[in-house]
């Protein structure tokens, strides 16, 4: 896992991208990784935005939790990785 | 609550005019923008600026807004120059009082500071990772709130400080926020400590006990943070208790 040690952000730093999504701020948002069970806010994922999209990995188990990538005027959006999101909208 | 409908409003692109620039420190410029549009922010948000070539070429990058929490139609964002970056040397030496810039924001629900927030409150900066946490110290003062601030503040050399002179005067005139600054390379004359990093005896000595239940705000590049994150946690802090913002070496982040 060493490779992905030092080269990653926040999750707080997709928060512009994702925004052209999502209308609430996800950066804020719960979500729990499918993989190892852990609940943390979006914000605290680890954010690879070196390649052609953007990665989000859960800050514990490096499980994938988000993909997003755009190409051809769209945008991919794989959520396989995380069980749910919750988000506050009070 | 005001904070939740700042949040919830759609984030969308808009032209902000230049009217004032400051020079910071002889690699950071603060760009003061008025905004027609904009809703107003938190302490600790930031925003996504746009500039497109000729060609239709475009660049985004994220920077920190370095003003207090307002709802007015102005906006501070400090920005570092990278010596390979595609727009900090265009933001810090090209950009003019009168020039329209292109951004979205404001962004981020998560490393903020409300006033609302009465537990103590730990802030680490790594030289530019300073601008969001800067913007918590000046809506606290303007907020007129007592929460006690620490500030731990690693920088290279003396000359790197921002905002240097607004922080002696608040840290004079306020006791209940104190400021250590750690310089990596040179430090100021007959300073106590030796040139380096951040180490954990410098950190259990001048943060919060994490019995107090602080929160703790770090912001700086990867490394940084990784390193400051790792003293806090042996200093026993949770990792409930901590909120990072990171930034890369090329910049995309500040």
């Amino acid at each position: 896992m060493n490779s992905y040690k030092d080269d990653h952000l926040d999750g707080n730093a997709a928060a512009g991208e994702l925004s052209d999504l999502f209308a609430v701020d996800l950066s804020a948002a719960e979500g729990q990784c499918s993989h190892c069970g852990a609940v943390k806010p979006f914000a605290q994922s680890k954010l690879y935005m070196g390649g052609p999209g953007l990665i989000a990995r859960c800050a514990d188990c490096e499980n994938v939790l988000l993909r997003m990538v755009k190409a051809r005027q769209r945008v991919w959006l794989d959520l396989r990785g995380m069980a749910y999101l919750s988000v506050n909208v009070g | 609550m005001a904070g939740a409908t700042l949040l919830r409003r759609p984030i969308v692109w808009q032209v902000g005019t230049v009217v004032a620039l400051r020079n910071e420190t002889p690699r950071a410029r603060t760009i003061i923008l008025d905004l027609p549009d904009w809703p107003g922010h938190l302490a600790g948000q930031h925003v996504d600026v746009r500039l497109t070539a000729p060609d239709g070429y475009t660049a985004v990058r994220s920077y920190s807004i370095a003003s207090a929490a307002s709802a007015a139609n102005r906006v501070e964002l400090t920005v570092e120059r990278l010596p390979d970056g595609e727009v900090s040397p265009y933001l810090t030496q090209e950009l003019q009082v009168g020039d329209l810039l292109e951004l979205r924001g404001p962004i981020g629900g998560w490393f903020v500071w409300r006033t609302e927030q009465t537990e103590p409150i730990q802030l680490v900066a790594g030289g530019s990772g300073i601008v969001p946490l800067m913007s918590m110290i000046r809506s606290r003062a303007k907020a007129h709130s007592t929460t006690q601030f620490r500030l731990l503040y690693s920088v290279r050399e003396p000359d790197s400080v921002y905002y240097s002179d607004e922080l002696q005067a608040l840290s004079e005139q306020d006791k209940t926020i104190s400021i250590t600054y750690a310089y990596t390379r040179t430090t100021p004359k007959d300073w106590a400590r030796p040139a380096g990093r951040i180490d954990a005896p410098l950190v259990a000595e001048t943060t919060w006990p994490a019995k107090l239940r602080p929160t703790c705000y770090l912001c700086g590049p990867t490394s940084f943070v990784e390193a400051a994150t790792r003293h806090l946690i042996a200093n026993g802090m949770g990792d409930d208790m901590i909120r990072t913002e990171r930034f890369g070496p090329t910049g995309d982040r500040k």
